[in-house]
């Protein structure tokens, strides 16, 4: 096959619904052409700009609870279990394997879901790198950056004084992450850049609590922890040291 | 509530309007709870739902003005006429925001086609159920999506450039 050919099937490729018996083919195709692999990498990269740019618009809590409601309105009697009171012992059982079955669940699903929201994170860093307008406020002053941000997020956060330290500030940008909207501040250091992520902190499923990691399968490494209501994640290619740092710095900020 | 968030999202790029979006959802939750006993354990409930919505969306006031720029002919909806550039060029240069008004500009048939994938990120055999179309045709409207979407990106990045 040519590449021509190869390509009509990087969509399907790309969108995870290739056919399996093509897959193989493809793959041992893409190992051997960078051209086609590249095309390949932009359309997956594409998809991720995509999700990034769609996950958009939240429910507000009243609106929930609004549902909730008119659901729990629309639900059956109370008095349908009364009448069925000779099932509780069978329901009883099978209660309590579900609760260990939904327990086995959560600890698996929340270790996936912080895979996935890490993942998601550094997909955001990677299209910042290689996009021409990295930033949406270009300014190296913590004074013009924060302000910036002002009347575009629900909370606000305090950014480090960086004059004799390493690092500086380059710009910062809006952000959506699992629907919620986020800070984006991009920072330098010896050419390495480090972006840090700040978004409220209500979802028990996604970051860790407290982590440091290396993704050392592309290179590039991260900290996350809580402080104040918010969720701080740092992204970068420079090494765990430097991003500790920079992470100290934010907490010394966000504390006083 | 399953799905409650992304259902949330998914109806407000449909409508395009958030209060709009909030009836759709709360019709939906409700056609779901009298239905679910139709619903087939073992199917799909991500693509029952979201059917669920999209069905209501399109029957909706909103739905049904929306529905004229596609309900005749699928490969008759116009496309803009700038050039397309490669993928990998482009979207190294694009910003969030323009592909949020790209995706605003879209077809309403090719606006969802691109959020089920790419958003939602279903399987082709996912969205042919949640649209009740053949799988061919999700791939050919997908491929005709994305393609007026990187026309309007290619001509928003040309646009800045000059």
């Amino acid at each position: 096959m040519t590449c021509d050919n190869w390509r009509e099937k990087l969509d399907a490729y790309a969108d995870e619904s290739c056919p399996p018996e093509e897959l193989a083919g493809l793959e041992d195709h893409l190992r051997t052409c960078p051209a086609c692999a590249t095309e390949a990498l932009a359309r997956i990269q594409s998809r991720r700009m995509i999700r990034a740019a769609t996950a958009r618009y939240a429910p507000s809590p009243e609106f929930r609870l609004k549902i909730q409601q008119s659901i729990r309105a629309n639900e059956k009697p109370r008095g349908f279990f009364a009448k069925r009171a000779h099932w509780f012992p069978a329901l009883a059982s099978t209660a309590i394997a579900l609760v260990l079955l939904a327990v086995a669940v959560t600890i698996w699903t929340r270790h996936n879901a912080s895979e996935q929201a890490l993942a998601e994170l550094l997909d955001l860093h990677v299209a910042t790198l290689a996009s021409a307008n990295p930033v949406d406020v270009d300014s190296t002053d913590r004074h013009t950056v924060k302000p910036w941000f002002q009347g575009k997020l629900p909370f606000t956060f305090n950014l480090p004084e960086l004059q004799n330290t390493p690092f500086k500030l380059l710009g910062g940008k809006l952000i959506y992450f699992e629907h919620e909207p986020g800070a984006q501040l991009l920072f330098e250091l010896r050419k390495h850049q480090l972006s840090v992520f700040i978004v409220e902190d209500h979802s028990p499923l996604s970051l860790p609590a407290a982590a440091t990691r290396a993704a050392h399968q592309n290179g590039f490494s991260a900290e996350t922890w809580r402080q104040s209501g918010l969720r701080y994640t740092i992204v970068s290619d420079t090494s765990p040291a430097d991003i500790h740092a920079l992470g100290e710095l934010l907490r010394a900020a966000a504390g006083s | 509530m399953p799905h409650f968030a992304r259902l949330f999202n998914f109806a407000c790029w449909l409508a395009q309007d958030r209060a709009v979006a909030e009836e759709l959802v709360q019709e939906t939750y409700m056609k779901a709870l009298k239905g679910f006993p139709s619903f087939q354990q073992g199917t799909n409930f991500r693509a029952w739902i979201y059917r669920i919505l999209r069905n209501t969306f399109l029957t909706s006031q909103t739905g049904l003005r929306a529905q004229l720029s596609f309900d005749s002919d699928e490969d008759a909806v116009a496309e803009p006429a700038a050039a397309e550039n490669p993928e990998s060029l482009l979207m190294a240069r694009v910003r969030q925001e323009w592909i949020q008004s790209a995706l605003e500009a879209l077809p309403v048939n090719y606006r969802e086609v691109i959020l089920l994938c790419d958003l939602e990120e279903m399987r082709y055999q996912e969205i042919s159920e949640t649209l009740g179309i053949p799988i061919g045709t999700v791939m050919s409207r997908l491929s005709r999506a994305r393609k007026a979407m990187r026309t309007l990106l290619g001509a928003q990045t040309k646009e800045v450039a000059l």
